[in-house]
């Protein structure tokens, strides 16, 4: 192989690649933001709602868990216009990963709220807690604790796997960014190389911060590998 | 609307079915094929990774990091990096043999970690029993710990890798001719998109849910204690 | 002459000295119980001759042949020459009874198939368990489970087989069962050398008492020696507390 990496011209434009990180970034905590609201509406819907409802939530969840996150996006940024919804790419990709996460955010949570141990509850009741009380004392910390460690995960998992797709539909996130720029100089093996190495920057940062807030708001040991 | 009704029929053609039946093949098959040469590898490196001594520690690190390295490179840029360099190495190596192995390179670090639990879960005192007849560190994993862990690393593997059908989406942007791929070429040829993204997430959706109905009743039974799985077996002979 | 001679055997976990030079030995057919309170040392003594735990220093001499530990083929060695009866006994889950026997003298040894099924089935009726062959582990009871381990312990033909509180994991109807196997191996001159917190039966069984504490051993001798008329200060008040109950 008689290849020649040349870092130089991905140094010159790391500028570009910082601004399409932060996108990154952006796109990853505004999608798991939205995500864990429609997460925890589903999964309150899940538990408490009456079955037409509930029945509706395990669709979005099945259909929206076994499809691929791509697909979903294709639909809202090459269908939707034909139904006169005209949105930037920016948008389909948010509102896709939104949707997208929610799902399986649902799925996590729900979780969650069948570890709550009725032994626990009844323990809180002869403490005399008054039902605020026991949700704030008891039930929301247990269900924190039980499941922080995939919360955590499913955020890399966004920040990771997610937002990428945006590349796909033209959006200059930090992959997005890589292939624009590889496309002019052809230096595709040194600029992926290097955006390799951001995302795994990026990611570890995202990892101490999550297991520091663990650690600090709810006592979770999160491990960082 | 009017639109989709009136390409319906035409989109919904012979031609395109077998089309999509081609494609949807081509998913799957590069999926497990993927997955499963990624799952044999992956086997090597937790053995590799619990190499004993001073000397393996290099050999130790470079498991870990490729583990943990991999999880945090999204697959598109992992896809990308496949594709330049083996042409660059090999210009004449086939986009289904490119994908099949960016598939590979990344449920090994996947599924590294889940044989890894599964090791974990067997007792330390059943690999210090076999120590003590002195079975070597290759039979103790093979007859032993293996066969014991079995239940708890298949059941998470094949979620993996039904889950992974998904992300074979993403191989499309190289030019593989699976699902994702024929759709964009259909939404190309003026079908509408709706109709098109519709079709292919149902196509996805046909692959990758009974899979993991599969999977899930898979972990059950695999679940149950040995004893009772037996007894049941014993019961019908 | 010793049949086993365990002479300043040390050993490490980690940066903790574990085991302080122990020194005893014993002749064949002979049976020394490791006494003493928890923590002493006394499993971590038969797990070092079983290279189980690392050993750091000192030498242990089996009918003659001395080994120190230093390599693997050295630890393989002594592992050749004895064998180990846990106190969880510790079969094979993914194997049944006939197979946790002979897995070892088959694939390690390489035995003669026959001679190792038919010295199996032989095993299983000395333990009493003749019609449990097929049977796992999870369909038997602690008891039966520890007799297993005895007879899977017995068919590597070990010059020297060593026991770590095998009746402590048991319910106490369980014990009788176990110790009356270790009583017939006794009977047929089998060299042991045991753990053990059920002084009645050490009292029984034992030619020589090993009293250990804080990874030294602080008397040895006859178990009425011992066991009646500790010298030392730290033997007295160990067996002043145990056997007042």
């Amino acid at each position: 192989m008689n290849y020649r990496f040349q870092f130089g011209v991905v140094w010159d434009n790391f500028p570009l690649l910082l601004e399409g990180a932060l996108l990154t970034f952006q796109l990853g905590c505004f999608a798991f933001a939205g995500g864990a609201l429609i997460g925890l509406v589903c999964a309150t819907l899940k538990t408490y709602a009456p079955w037409p409802l509930r029945v509706l939530v395990d669709c979005y969840v099945v259909f929206i868990t076994n499809t691929p996150a791509l697909i979903q996006i294709y639909f809202l940024y090459f269908g939707l216009p034909e139904l006169g919804f005209r949105w930037s790419n920016e948008a389909c990709l948010l509102i896709g990963l939104t949707l997208n996460a929610g799902a399986y955010l649902t799925l996590i949570l729900r979780a969650g709220f069948l570890s709550v141990r009725v032994s626990e509850i009844e323990a809180g009741q002869t403490l005399g807690m008054s039902l605020i009380q026991q949700v704030r004392y008891i039930i929301v910390p247990h269900i924190a604790k039980s499941i922080y460690p995939a919360v955590a995960n499913f955020f890399i998992v966004i920040l990771v796997m997610g937002t990428s797709v945006g590349a796909l539909i033209g959006v200059d996130e930090l992959t997005g960014q890589a292939i624009n720029l590889s496309a002019v100089n052809y230096r595709w093996l040194e600029y992926l190389t290097v955006v390799a190495g951001m995302y795994v920057v990026l990611t570890f940062i995202a990892s101490i911060g999550l297991a520091l807030l663990g650690r600090w708001a709810f006592r979770v040991k999160a491990r960082i590998f | 609307m009017e639109r989709i009704l009136e390409q319906a029929p035409r989109f919904f053609s012979g031609q395109n079915l077998t089309l999509l039946l081609e494609a949807a093949g081509l998913t799957l098959a590069m999926t497990l094929a993927g997955c499963l040469i990624g799952f044999g590898f992956a086997f090597v490196l937790v053995y590799l990774r619990q190499t004993p001594g001073l000397w393996g520690l290099p050999l130790r690190w470079i498991c870990i990091l490729y583990v943990e390295v991999f999880r945090r490179i999204p697959f598109i840029v992992v896809i990308y990096l496949v594709l330049f360099f083996i042409q660059t190495v090999t210009p004449d190596a086939s986009l289904f043999t490119i994908a099949v192995i960016a598939i590979c390179l990344y449920a090994v670090a996947y599924t590294a970690d889940i044989i890894r639990g599964g090791i974990e879960s067997v007792p330390v005192t059943q690999i210090e029993a076999a120590q003590a007849m002195n079975l070597s560190r290759l039979q103790t994993n093979l007859r032993i710990v293996l066969p014991q862990a079995w239940p708890v690393i298949v059941p998470p593997s094949i979620a993996f890798a039904v889950s992974f059908i998904k992300d074979t989406a993403l191989v499309s942007q190289v030019g593989v001719f699976e699902l994702t791929f024929r759709g964009k070429e259909l939404n190309n040829q003026g079908y509408s998109g709706i109709l098109v993204f519709g079709t292919i997430a149902l196509c996805y959706f046909l692959l990758s849910f009974p899979l993991s109905m599969l999977g899930q009743h898979l972990e059950k039974r695999l679940g149950t204690p040995r004893g009772e799985r037996r007894s049941r077996k014993i019961r019908h002979t | 002459m010793a049949h086993l001679a365990v002479s300043d055997v040390r050993a490490k976990y980690g940066t903790l000295e574990v085991l302080k030079g122990v020194t005893f030995s014993i002749g064949k057919g002979e049976i020394a119980t490791l006494v003493g309170p928890s923590g002493s040392g006394k499993s971590t003594v038969l797990r070092a001759l079983m290279g189980l735990t690392p050993v750091t220093g000192g030498t242990v001499e089996i009918a003659g042949e001395r080994m120190n530990y230093s390599s693997a083929r050295e630890v393989r060695a002594a592992r050749d020459r004895m064998a180990i009866v846990f106190q969880q006994y510790n079969l094979f889950q993914n194997m049944t009874v006939m197979q946790n026997l002979t897995l070892a003298p088959l694939k390690i040894k390489k035995w003669d198939k026959q001679q190792v099924n038919s010295e199996a089935r032989r095993l299983l009726g000395l333990v009493g368990l003749s019609d449990k062959a097929d049977a796992y582990s999870d369909q038997l009871s602690g008891g039966q489970q520890q007799r297993v381990a005895l007879a899977r312990a017995l068919a590597l033909k070990p010059q020297i087989l060593l026991l770590d509180e095998v009746t402590s994991a048991l319910d106490p109807e369980l014990v009788n069962e176990v110790l009356d196997a270790i009583r017939k191996l006794a009977d047929e001159g089998m060299t042991m050398v045991i753990v053990s917190h059920e002084m009645a039966f050490v009292r029984e069984i034992a030619d020589k008492v090993v009293f250990m504490d804080a990874g030294q051993i602080v008397e040895a001798g006859t178990p009425k020696e011992i066991l009646d008329t500790p010298k030392t200060e730290r033997a007295r008040d160990f067996f002043s507390k145990i056997l007042r109950h």
